[in-house]
């Protein structure tokens, strides 16, 4: 990969970022020519109380000056404060974003695992009893809105069941600490990853069937079995390599969608992460806590894009010389 | 004589497509899945429609609705029981079948309109119009769809109209991407070659040759982000961004789960709408999949393999 391709690819993001950057700005400020009097709609308000939110959300003074004013305070890192907590939006993004990055890490790991092992069973024997029933299953959960699937889980396992907690991080009740905490977290997180472990799986499946069943019909998987070799390591060594490469993209974007995704879910099980503070910005409304979401949201989708750019040239030498 | 000079060219073009219609539904037919798809969809098209006859539009009112008890289960009066304020589901589930569909629908309309335009314009001419038609279309495609269209749903407020605006101008740029594609290879074609040298101009030959061709492929299209935009419509609904006055089944789920029917363990209340989404989106899945099969014949070929 030389200096020049990747050089080109990421000045391609940063040009869509600074696209980002702007269109939000554009989408708060322009396109609501009054976001107070829309987001507190209903509500009795002074006038000395409509300019002192509009100064604090930045929105006094002529357009020009506005966006002057946003580059310059998001260039510090500064996204204004929530309207809700009055902390600054930063911190607030920080804290929730752990908990988001932890559950839809883990449940991206597991939905590509469990997808590529359905998708390569399914393929291998295409058309077969096993190749029907899970295709038909990947396409329900995949029709399933994930929040629906989640109310259900939650119905059966920690309603009916009692075998897990029904939200939140931890047990406010419980004093372990160290491990005892961890293995706390674990529990409060096991549904919400099993639910988008579900969700998101069908896709990779999908993929997955489809990428090797194209993969299968060339020449040199003929050539490998006329050697002699076994079935298993015909699909071991020869066909499941080549038909990942795919895969190995829509992980790297979905990632970056995952996260937005995950609104809902994280709502259903009050799991205090980037979606339920998205949730609750939108309860609220909460103007510049939506607006930093936004923007964090897309940052890393064009970052996530960037990285299945890379490494989908990496892995496959063909991209290259196109 | 021939036939042309009997006909016109006019009806033979149209008996021409008749044959053709004929021949791409005798290769649907022979789908399976596809023609269980589309009898789904016919039974939930009817059901929208009829609503007025198996459902009372006054039992979405909880004003109208006093007498009837609160988290009944399912009975003789109300097959599915009834809610919070105690209408019965049965109602709301029909009537937001009126809902989740026109959004459904509407919704990949606006969204297969801009992404055709796009596409063409973006395929057909050169130059900085195009770069900066692809270039749009690939911002498009990285502006996360969900926080997008959570966030102008906010700033527009809830209703049925904004909602469909919404999903309909995030949901284009997969579109334009696939018919640009297209288009691209068609347009070296050498009949479009001879009806440029014949003096046609770009608007000719945009309509009447490059459009009739990219159609087969914005109905497969159309087929595919049907499913795609009822799931952000009930996510967005779900989120609190329905319209509150015309509820739709992802709204239905949104009060089911807001106002404690899980504590209440009232399943009546949040199982029929989910079922009837998943059974919507897989019907439009199976529906574009086979329509998808029949248009290229490239896929047809690995079925019969």
């Amino acid at each position: 990969m030389t200096f020049r391709f990747v050089g080109g690819k990421v000045l391609g993001s940063l040009g869509t970022f600074a696209f980002v950057v702007v269109f939000n700005f554009f989408l708060f400020r322009v396109v609501e020519t009054n976001p107070v009097g829309t987001l507190f709609r209903g509500r009795n308000l002074t006038e000395a109380q409509r300019a002192e939110l509009r100064h604090q959300f930045g929105l006094d003074g002529s357009k020009l000056d506005q966006f002057w004013h946003y580059l310059v305070q998001l260039a510090h890192f500064n996204l204004g404060r929530s309207y809700e907590t009055n902390a600054t939006v930063f911190s607030e993004i920080w804290t929730a974003a752990w908990p988001t990055i932890a559950l839809v890490g883990i449940s991206t790991l597991l939905s590509t695992i469990f997808g590529v092992l359905i998708g390569i069973s399914a393929a291998w024997r295409r058309g077969s009893v096993r190749d029907h029933g899970w295709t038909t299953f990947t396409m329900t959960t995949y029709a399933m809105p994930d929040f629906w699937l989640g109310m259900l889980l939650l119905i059966v396992f920690a309603v009916l069941l009692s075998w897990f907690p029904i939200g939140g991080i931890t047990d406010p009740t419980s004093n372990a600490s160290g491990l005892g905490t961890l293995v706390d977290q674990a529990h409060h997180l096991f549904l919400p990853c099993l639910t988008l472990t579900v969700a998101y799986l069908g896709e990779y499946a999908l993929v997955m069937r489809s990428s090797l069943l194209d993969t299968m019909r060339e020449d040199y998987l003929v050539l490998a079995r006329a050697k002699g070799l076994r079935d298993a390591l015909v699909r071991r060594r020869h066909a499941v390599p080549n038909a990942l490469l795919p895969v190995v993209t829509l992980i790297a974007i979905n990632f970056g969608f995952v996260l937005s995704g995950a609104i809902a879910v994280e709502a259903i099980y009050s799991w205090p992460g980037l979606g339920h503070a998205t949730y609750q910005a939108i309860r609220a409304p909460d103007l510049p806590m939506l607006q930093g979401l936004f923007l964090v949201f897309s940052a890393s989708v064009i970052f996530f894009n960037l990285v299945a750019d890379l490494a989908y040239s990496w892995l496959d030498p063909r991209v290259r010389t196109n | 004589m021939t036939t042309a000079e009997i006909a016109g060219p006019r009806r033979i073009a149209w008996a021409r497509r008749q044959r053709a219609l004929a021949q791409a539904w005798r290769d649907y037919r022979s789908s399976w899945p596809g023609l269980i798809g589309l009898g789904v969809l016919a039974v939930f098209v009817v059901m929208a429609l009829a609503a007025p006859l198996i459902a009372n539009h006054d039992n979405l009112d909880p004003s109208k609705t006093l007498t009837t008890p609160l988290w009944a289960s399912p009975a003789h009066q109300w097959p599915l029981g009834t809610d919070y304020v105690g209408r019965p589901i049965w109602d709301q589930l029909v009537y937001g079948s009126r809902i989740s569909l026109l959004v459904g629908l509407a919704a990949t309309i606006i969204a297969m309109v801009i992404g055709s335009v796009v596409g063409i314009a973006s395929g057909f001419y050169g130059g900085w119009f195009q770069a900066v038609l692809v270039r749009v279309t690939e911002w498009f495609l990285v502006i996360p769809f969900l926080p997008l269209a959570i966030v102008l749903a906010a700033i527009l407020g809830p209703s049925v109209r904004n909602v469909i605006i919404v999903i309909g101008i995030t949901s284009w740029p997969g579109t334009a991407r696939v018919i640009r594609a297209q288009v691209l290879s068609l347009k070296e074609r050498p009949y479009v070659e001879r009806s440029r040298a014949l003096g046609a101009g770009n608007r000719h030959l945009m309509l009447r040759h490059i459009l009739p061709n990219v159609s087969p492929l914005i109905l497969a299209n159309l087929t595919l982000t049907v499913p795609i935009v009822i799931l952000s419509e009930t996510t967005l609904s779900f989120l609190g961004l329905g319209d509150p006055l015309r509820p739709s089944w992802g709204r239905m789920l949104d009060e089911a789960f807001s106002n404690g029917a899980i504590g209440q363990n009232a399943w009546w209340y949040y199982v029929p709408p989910g079922v009837c989404i998943v059974l919507v989106v897989l019907a439009f899945t199976l529906v574009g999949h086979a329509l998808e099969e029949v248009l290229d014949p490239r896929l047809r070929e690995r079925r019969r393999r």
